[in-house]
């Protein structure tokens, strides 16, 4: 009876209320990390985005001042571009390259498996040693990539101090780290049903025909989420810039979060990398929502066929 | 060697592979021959750049600006590797200690705790599940850079500058979306029966988790392990805004103090980048398959 009259008593004391306590329970150091070094900080840095504060001193509200100077800052445009400059050209060339990488992989040949260790490898490696490597390979004197060039009669080019080539320089260097982008392709290209090649096979479609109609839709979710995470990580880069080039030649790699950092941790104005770092925010989120639009369209979802 | 990335090639489809053999063997032949040229041009263009860190590691001074380039250094000169780290202000072993203690300390939290979390997503039923789970996911979407500066006012508050506590202690609440997905994703496929018959048996869910779940997940754990100490032994940005002195740096913060006093001993410079890829190296031929299962996995996200 007491059962019907008062049943959220009964409830609370049943195996599924103990089991609501301990899912809350279970996640609940990762909620406290979420609220305190996730969600709290970027509410922080929203408010800290509409002051002027330099550490040491108080802050001082000075409303939208720090976004009017954004627009007005010369090096603002420039960081753009070249995190635009980065990206729009960097992540596609990546993308093909470890589709290409993983097509050429997923053929039946002999030694496949090392040669797959051999294209990963490269990824492994720690991003410092990484761009000291690649500052050596493009020392204008004595650095392998002109040595390269010379072999083929090219004439010597001074790369990472070029204002022009710096950036495409930095561009080719994380080409040799796509082996990740790469085995993420393999592991898709393996999620596709043979028999559909079967099946196509039988139809008499040639081989160009069953990579369009059959591996690259059924790919497109894999591409899409390479395509997303690229995005994102490469609005972000800066180790590589940080220790290869330190922003130079004329700010040339002058990338946003190094722009960031610089504004944060040596200038010390909070305030202006508090706004810097809610627009990049803005930036990323609006180039996912156009991709994931455009995914919509693009992107082919198997859908579960009722039994 | 033989023991490299393992999946199956994809056999060539019965139809295909019928007609290719009444097809002429010669097209055959120089099909294969052009896919190995391709996969060795490619081959030698990935492992050149790391052969040339080796050879440069080993030239003695003085030879590494000769042009072109000598590809065997002679003699091999290893005593660089003994020079190049005591040009360092503190002895090579203390950065080495550093980052062991680093990445040790930050990788239990994130086992631990994510794995927590990951269990009560997958196997516990609760209020707003889905939409915590949810949250879990659209942090893995987030710029790091946004949240850069509050947390380094956070940890500046809390004194914590110039000691390793930012660098772990984060770890230890949930660790991070993306550890917490992977094992999500493995335990949601152990079979459910595990926690109804322990729960039969008055287990409780801790019990469930700690003597059922994580036993069986070996293999979405080591994926986990393997993947947060190749980045925490790789990380440069956090310990370059939260470590200021010297001994306690972190051998990628040695590389980068080195890059400054030593830029014109590049011999020297590439033997201690050597010093930082080698261990990654070692881990990933000793524990391959989960390496490859890790990265296989963030892209299933996708799917």
């Amino acid at each position: 009876m007491t059962a019907i009259t008062k049943p959220s008593r009964r409830w609370r004391r049943g195996p599924r209320w103990r089991e609501a306590v301990d899912g809350w329970l279970f996640i609940l150091p990762w909620l406290l990390g979420f609220l305190f070094f996730t969600a709290g900080p970027m509410l922080a840095s929203a408010v800290m985005s509409f002051l002027e504060w330099e550490i040491l001193t108080p802050p001082t509200w000075v409303g939208l001042a720090n976004f009017h100077q954004l627009m007005v800052d010369p090096l603002f445009g420039l960081v753009l571009y070249n995190t635009a400059f980065y990206t729009f050209l960097g992540v596609p060339l990546y993308l093909l390259a470890a589709l290409v990488m993983a097509l050429l992989l997923s053929l039946p040949l002999r030694g496949i498996p090392i040669y797959r260790t051999i294209y990963f490898l490269p990824s492994l490696t720690p991003a410092v040693a990484n761009a000291l490597l690649w500052v050596w390979i493009f020392s204008p004197d004595f650095g392998l990539a002109n040595y390269f060039l010379r072999l083929v009669g090219l004439p010597p080019q001074k790369w990472l101090f070029d204002i022009h080539l710096a950036k495409p320089a930095l561009i080719l260097m994380g080409l040799w780290g796509v082996g990740s982008q790469m085995i993420i392709f393999l592991a898709g290209l393996q999620g596709i049903p043979q028999v559909l090649y079967e099946a196509a096979s039988i139809d008499g479609a040639n081989e160009w025909r069953r990579f369009w109609r059959i591996t690259l839709p059924m790919l497109s979710p894999t591409i899409f989420f390479n395509l997303v995470i690229g995005v994102i990580g490469s609005f972000q880069v800066f180790t590589t810039a940080y220790i290869a080039t330190q922003g130079g030649p004329q700010n040339a790699t002058l990338f946003y979060v190094l722009y960031l950092w610089r504004n944060g941790f040596d200038y010390f104005k909070m305030g202006y990398a508090s706004a810097l770092a809610w627009v990049l925010l803005v930036i990323v989120l609006v180039l996912t929502l156009i991709q994931f639009r455009l995914a919509r369209r693009l992107v082919y979802y198997e859908v579960e066929e009722p039994a | 060697m033989t023991q490299t990335i393992k999946s199956p090639a994809r056999p060539l489809p019965p139809e295909v592979a019928r007609r290719t053999t009444q097809r002429a063997g010669g097209w055959r032949l120089a099909r294969r021959l052009v896919s190995h040229g391709l996969l060795l041009t490619g081959s030698v263009a990935m492992l050149i750049p790391l052969v040339w860190m080796l050879s440069t590691s080993l030239k003695k001074s003085g030879q590494e600006w000769i042009f072109p380039p000598v590809w065997i250094p002679d003699p091999i000169w290893w005593r660089n590797y003994l020079e190049a780290t005591d040009a360092l202000p503190v002895p090579f072993y203390v950065y080495v200690v550093n980052t062991f203690v680093i990445t040790f300390n930050a990788t239990l939290g994130t086992v631990l705790t994510s794995s927590l979390a990951a269990f009560a997503f997958a196997r516990l039923r609760f209020p707003a599940r889905n939409f915590m789970f949810l949250l879990v996911i659209s942090t893995m979407m987030l710029p790091g850079a946004v949240t850069l500066i509050p947390r380094f006012l956070i940890f500046r508050y809390l004194g914590w500058l110039d000691t390793f506590l930012p660098l772990i202690i984060p770890y230890w609440f949930g660790g991070t979306a993306f550890s917490i997905f992977l094992l999500r994703q493995f335990f949601m496929n152990l079979p459910r029966e595990l926690d109804e018959a322990a729960r039969m048996d008055g287990a409780s869910s801790l019990q469930i988790y700690w003597q059922i779940i994580l036993p069986l997940a070996g293999p979405a754990l080591a994926s986990v392990t393997i993947f947060q100490v190749w980045g925490h032994w790789n990380e440069f940005l956090d310990p370059l805004i939260y470590i200021n002195s010297m001994e306690k740096y972190t051998i990628a913060l040695a590389l980068r103090t080195f890059q400054n006093i030593r830029s014109q001993r590049v011999n020297y410079l590439m033997a201690v980048s050597l010093l930082q890829v080698l261990p990654v190296l070692l881990l990933f031929f000793s524990a391959q398959k989960y390496f490859i299962r890790g990265v296989q996995l963030s892209g299933l996200s996708g799917r």
